[in-house]
């Protein structure tokens, strides 16, 4: 047709484009060839740099192409003098440039970039953050390039201050990406940390990211900074609530410090001259880290962990040797020292006394509440308020429930435990894939809260009946405990943990749906314990009942156990100590 | 052009490089058949045309040059039986009136020219004033808003004359403030590195344009930069309008409750729902006052997002906000894209194409008349400027070649006014200097209508470093002028403040008015049937208006063909014998060729339109 103007057709260029691929697969099969057979006989030579240059530019993943590489740079290094050595290491960084346009998230070339920098005689770090800093613009969620970056910051000093400012930059420009908010995380700490601790750090920020002493340092940031961050967080999930990076975060700061390490309590029982210790944290008490001083004299005792189950565990027992304590008339006074920490804890035991304990509570450690001043929990209140008001606008978001019940959590577990209550219903329908989660997360506040009353009303009762527990947690809380009631809720078991409760004389679990009695072990003082309506099965599943020596009164109504042949006969066997035996 | 004969037969002849003109010559060209396109102006893309400052001050000039009359020649020599002609019309002496300069540079090198332009001819004024006698009322009732904006107004209209004609001791030249002010002569000087553009428009990233760029090719001839700011007149205080997350999670101005709000509203006006529907034909700003939005998120959402006034119904809002949202996030933050060195560029994009596929170019070349078969009332051919006889089955033609009796059978035309403003800073200054604003002026906040207004840095090519260039663009009540320098006086200092006056200053301003393409009946001419006739720019921010008459008239001319399919690359051509690519010598020259293009359209890919 006239005027019209050829093209070639689709065939023609796929024949082309054919031909063209046959072409270049030829001659990288050809160069690979020569590579290895270059390397097999350690040739370290220019044409080698060349050739593996050529197809790591078309191939930037192949990994044994890169060792050579480097295995030719070190020789290099050791025959060129250190201008020489600059510009290959020079050269070598714009050739890995090139590598990363063609894939920036190769991890080849991001790690032989880490190390060829490292190697440069005379580093330029400024270069190698404004290239992280375009990578990063490119696409803000280039894992390879945040550690890049981290390295880089890390070898150069960056202030700390700049790279908060980055992250301030990133999340400006988009606040949907959990690396710059978790970057912010590391960095607040450090520019900004607590101050009640360490008042010496206070406007004198360290300006090399080497934190003090990890073990010490406690991650957390000064009131100040923190009342900054809630604000500008704020804006982030009134903006998209659907968004999770923000909200995270938001935990993060809503979070608490890790507990100081140290013995919150020490118990001792005359009558089965026994000491058991709680820790603030799940320990390893066996290898000789624990000291028993017992009336000024170091004592030499096995300590064990509650169940077998645990390596580490909050609760340590041992047994002191017969006839120390046992009369009544004498007084003892004890001394736990935990050497790895250098702490340590006294008891005392008087005359006339069958057991004494020294311990910290819950409520005086504020265990389950915010650790702002009283000052500032007017912010707290104030952050509540405007989440709620977020609520009012979104009363289906999830986050926002959550955050929500976080907050009322972290002003007043117990004034605001209706609307716990409430929203926790409210987050079950929106989010019923995550149901049992909130379950548990609500069973854990519901315990929390039953743990606070029950230290304020100064008993050793534990009752926490028709709750909708699907879960038992913090009973290293419960050492002290001697009647706990549980029932009426969701239980499946008595977990091991369940083991931690020593002093405990009577359990009531009706109408759960117990299954596994694993943690009713070897409780020196339990007398009672009522399972009515539950769904114990067989006899051996009441087998940890027999490691409690005084068992007297077993309830077992109502189980399917009860439907067994020779139930009754068989526990009897099982079960020696108990009298008083309703099935 | 070499002094040789135009080939005698063509499929199309169009006259007039404007936008659609262009696009009809780049669609009829691809698909094979033979285009002549001419235009009688020594330049480029007609009233789309960009500038240097040299080559505006000369189109100036010819705004105001005298027409000469019509040498009726006798073509009875190359017409046959059954043939009667129309005259076409040798000059543009409607679409562009009121042309006034004023200069603010402080060394004068060049007063006699601005003066002389700005005494503008009485005849124009004359005219003008014809065209919107019509809304005399309203502008009665605007110059008492005027009076009562008091003294500021009065100020400038003393003052003017004064700037016009500048005396040498002017105060300007004494305090200095610490701002370096750019001469006149800089700017005659280094008037090349300008590109500034008749009309003022924008490309919606999801609009029209941007989809035939793409789908057609045509991109790789032109590069863009992202608007970067939407801004908006308010409160006398120029402030950015959060339309973006990023926007409206950095935003200052908004609480957080008004932030949740704006998105839940930007999310939910997407999808069209029963309460938005029992909103039809109910004023769009009712419709927003009753989803709790506070005054300030109306504002945005009326006059900086939705653009329309306070009266647009509710479906018509909805629609704009929706494909203001569209548009959002497909190239960057804003949903515009602006095309470095100037608007004048996208038809010239199109015409080189149509070169590239065959077309013939010819600047300063026009059409006589057109010689029309009585009988089957079709036009055969055309005489060209030159008295050649050029054969063709299909004529396109711009509104303003047509002879002003053929226009009379349309409604009087409406007009637009516009004012370049050459400034030393930006209206919101921020960390960077190289910004792109769009700014939304609603309508009554300076006194006057409606204004758009598109401030673009040296970056964008249009202006040279340490200027700002400003188009302001509203439908007209008045002149440009009257219309237009309220805002101006309002916004920009145009005489020297001592006193801590942050806005800018202008240094140079037009203003001139354009007729309204939209507003030009394009039926009614009693044209040929093949005589297809595109009128000039519209108001509209978009370029909905002429692409979509583009594509119209290229399937009244070619029913069964495709519009614009993608062009080929150049390595997938087959050049056999004779070049089937016959770039005329005037392109080639003056434009890079599209194989560099093709290299510069590489090293910038982040900028194209592509998907």
């Amino acid at each position: 047709m006239h005027g019209r103007v050829k093209v070639k057709t689709t065939a023609q260029q796929e024949e082309e484009k054919r031909k063209e691929r046959e072409k270049k697969l030829k001659i990288y099969v050809a160069a690979r060839d020569a590579c290895f057979s270059k390397r097999k006989d350690a040739v370290f030579d220019d044409e080698a740099l060349q050739l593996t240059q050529q197809l790591l530019s078309s191939n930037p993943d192949f990994a044994t192409l890169w060792n050579y590489r480097r295995e030719i740079l070190t020789h290099l290094e050791t025959v060129k003098d250190e201008d020489e050595v600059q510009k290959i290491y020079e050269a070598e960084l714009s050739f890995l440039e090139s590598c990363l346009k063609v894939n920036p998230k190769s991890y080849g070339s991001w790690h032989h970039r880490g190390w060829v920098s490292a190697r440069l005689p005379r580093p330029a770090w400024t270069r190698e953050l404004s290239l992280c800093d375009r990578c990063l613009s490119l696409d803000d969620r280039n894992f390879h390039c945040w550690d890049y970056r981290r390295m880089v910051v890390k070898m150069s000093d960056v202030p700390v201050k700049q790279e908060l400012e980055f992250t301030d930059r990133l999340i400006g420009s988009n606040f949907s990406n959990y690396s710059s908010w978790h970057y912010r995380s590391t960095l607040l700490p450090l520019l900004h940390p607590e101050s009640a601790e360490r008042p010496s750090q206070r406007g004198d920020p360290p300006h090399s990211p080497s934190p003090p002493c990890p073990q010490t340092h406690s991650h957390r940031v000064c009131e100040e900074q923190l009342l900054k961050e809630y604000e500008l967080v704020q804006n982030a999930f009134f903006t998209d609530p659907n968004d999770q990076s923000a909200w995270f975060y938001y935990r993060w700061l809503l979070g608490r410090a890790e507990r100081e390490e140290m013995i919150s309590c020490v118990y001792v029982s005359r009558e089965e001259e026994r000491v058991a210790v709680a820790f603030s944290r799940p320990v390893n008490a066996r290898s000789g880290v624990l000291l028993l001083v017992l009336d000024g004299q170091p004592q030499r005792v096995e300590w064990r962990s509650v169940h077998p189950h645990f390596k580490h565990s909050p609760v340590w027992i041992c047994d002191l040797p017969p006839g120390t304590i046992s009369d009544i008339t004498n007084e003892h006074n004890l001394t736990v020292h935990w050497t790895e920490k250098h702490a340590h804890r006294d008891c005392a035991l008087y005359t006339g006394r069958s057991e004494s304990w020294c311990r910290d509570t819950a409520t005086d450690l504020e265990l389950f509440r915010s650790e702002l001043s009283v000052e500032k929990t007017s912010v707290l209140q104030s952050e509540l308020q405007s989440v709620n008001q977020l609520q009012e606008l979104e009363p289906l978001n999830k986050w926002c429930l959550l955050t929500i019940i976080l907050l009322m959590r972290a002003l007043d577990p117990l004034g605001y435990e209706k609307e716990t209550l409430a929203h926790f219903q409210t987050l079950k329908e929106v989010d019923s894939m995550r149901s049992a989660y909130y379950g548990d997360l609500c069973s854990k506040f519901m315990i929390e809260n039953t743990i606070l009353k029950m230290e304020y009303a100064e008993v050793r009762v534990f009752s926490i009946s028709d709750r909708n527990l699907t879960t038992l947690c913090h009973l290293d809380q419960l050492l002290l405990v001697t009647h706990i009631n549980l029932s009426s809720n969701q239980l499946r078991r008595l977990p091991p943990q369940f083991a931690m409760l020593q002093c405990l004389e009577v359990v009531e679990a009706d109408n759960n749906s117990i299954e596994n009695l694993e943690g009713v072990y070897h409780l020196p003082k339990l007398e009672e314990v009522s399972l009515k309506n539950n769904q114990i099965s067989t006899p051996a599943d009441l087998q940890p009942l027999a490691s409690c020596p005084k068992l007297k009164r077993l309830d077992l109504r109502g189980n399917p156990v009860t439907q067994t042949a020779n139930v009754e006969s068989e526990l009897a066997e099982l079960l020696p100590s108990v009298t008083d035996l309703l099935l | 052009m070499a002094a040789e004969d135009l080939p005698s037969d063509f499929d199309i002849v169009i006259l007039g490089t404007g936008l659609a003109e262009s696009v009809v010559a780049a669609a009829c060209s691809r698909v094979g058949q033979r285009v002549l396109h001419l235009d009688r102006r020594s330049y480029y893309a007609a009233n789309w045309a960009s500038f240097t400052f040299n080559g505006l001050l000369t189109w100036i000039q010819e705004q105001n040059e005298e027409t000469k009359p019509e040498e009726v020649k006798d073509w009875s020599s190359l017409m046959e039986e059954g043939e009667e002609l129309i005259h076409l019309s040798n000059s543009d002496s409607a679409s562009i009136t009121n042309v006034q300069v004023f200069n603010y540079t402080s060394e004068e090198e060049d007063d006699t020219q601005s003066a002389d332009a700005s005494n503008t001819t009485e005849e124009e004024k004359a005219a003008d004033e014809d065209a919107v006698k019509e809304s005399s009322e309203t502008e009665s009732a605007d110059s008492k808003e005027e009076e009562e904006a008091g003294a500021a107004e009065e100020q400038t209209e003393g003052e003017e004359p004064e700037a016009e004609q500048p005396l040498p001791s002017s105060p300007s030249n004494q305090s200095k403030p610490a701002r370096k002010k750019v001469s006149y002569a800089q700017l005659v000087k280094e008037g090349r590195r300008f590109n500034i553009d008749l009309v003022s428009k924008l490309l919606f990233s999801r609009g029209s344009l941007v989809d035939l760029l793409i789908k057609s090719n045509v991109s790789r001839y032109a590069e863009f930069k992202n608007v970067t700011r939407i801004l908006t007149y308010r409160h006398g205080n120029v402030e950015q309008v959060p339309c973006s997350r990023a926007d409206v999670f950095a935003s200052r101005q908004l609480s957080v409750v008004e932030k949740r709000k704006l998105m839940r509203f930007l999310t939910s006006c997407m999808e069209e729902t029963e309460e938005q529907t029992a909103y039809n034909g109910r004023p769009y700003l009712e419709f927003l006052r009753d989803q709790q939005l506070g005054e300030s998120l109306q504002h945005f959402l009326l006059h900086s997002i939705a653009m329309v006034t306070e009266d647009t119904p509710t479906e018509e809002g909805l629609a704009s906000t929706r494909h203001f949202l569209r548009c959002l996030g497909r190239y960057g933050n804003t949903p515009f894209l602006f095309p470095v060195y100037g608007l004048g560029e996208i038809p010239q994009c199109f015409c080189r194409m149509s070169a590239v596929f065959g077309g013939i170019y010819c600047l300063r070349h026009s059409v006589h008349c057109l010689i029309v078969d009585k009988d089957t009332n079709r036009c055969k051919a055309v005489i060209d400027s030159r008295g050649q006889r050029i054969s063709c089955s299909h004529v396109v033609v711009e509104n303003s070649y047509l002879d002003a009796d053929r226009k009379q059978m349309a409604p009087p035309p409406r007009y637009l006014s516009r004012a370049v403003l050459i400034t030393d800073s930006s209206v919101l200054p921020s960390d960077s200097d190289q910004q792109i604003s769009v700014v939304t002026v609603p309508p009554g906040a300076a006194g006057g209508p409606a204004v758009k207004m598109v401030e673009l840095c040296s970056s964008s090519m249009t202006c040279i470093p340490g200027t700002h260039l400003v188009h302001l663009t509203c439908q007209s009540v008045g002149s440009a002028h009257e219309d237009l320098s309220p805002l101006v006086t309002r916004m920009f200092r145009t005489t020297e403040s001592q006193n801590e006056d942050q806005r800018p200053s202008v240094l140079w301003c037009l203003f001139f008015n354009m007729a309204d393409g939209s507003t030009l009946e394009v039926k009614g001419h009693q044209l040929p049937s093949n005589v297809y006739v595109c009128c000039g720019p519209d108001g509209g921010l978009g370029h909905e208006h002429a692409v979509k008459q583009a594509e119209s008239i290229f399937q009244k001319i070619l029913p069964e063909e495709e519009f614009c399919p993608p062009a080929p690359n150049p390595e997938d051509i087959i050049y056999d014998g004779e070049s089937s690519s016959a770039v005329d010598q005037d392109l080639q020259e003056e434009s890079r060729g599209p194989d560099q293009d093709q290299n510069q359209e590489n090293q910038n890919q982040e900028n194209q339109p592509e998907e």
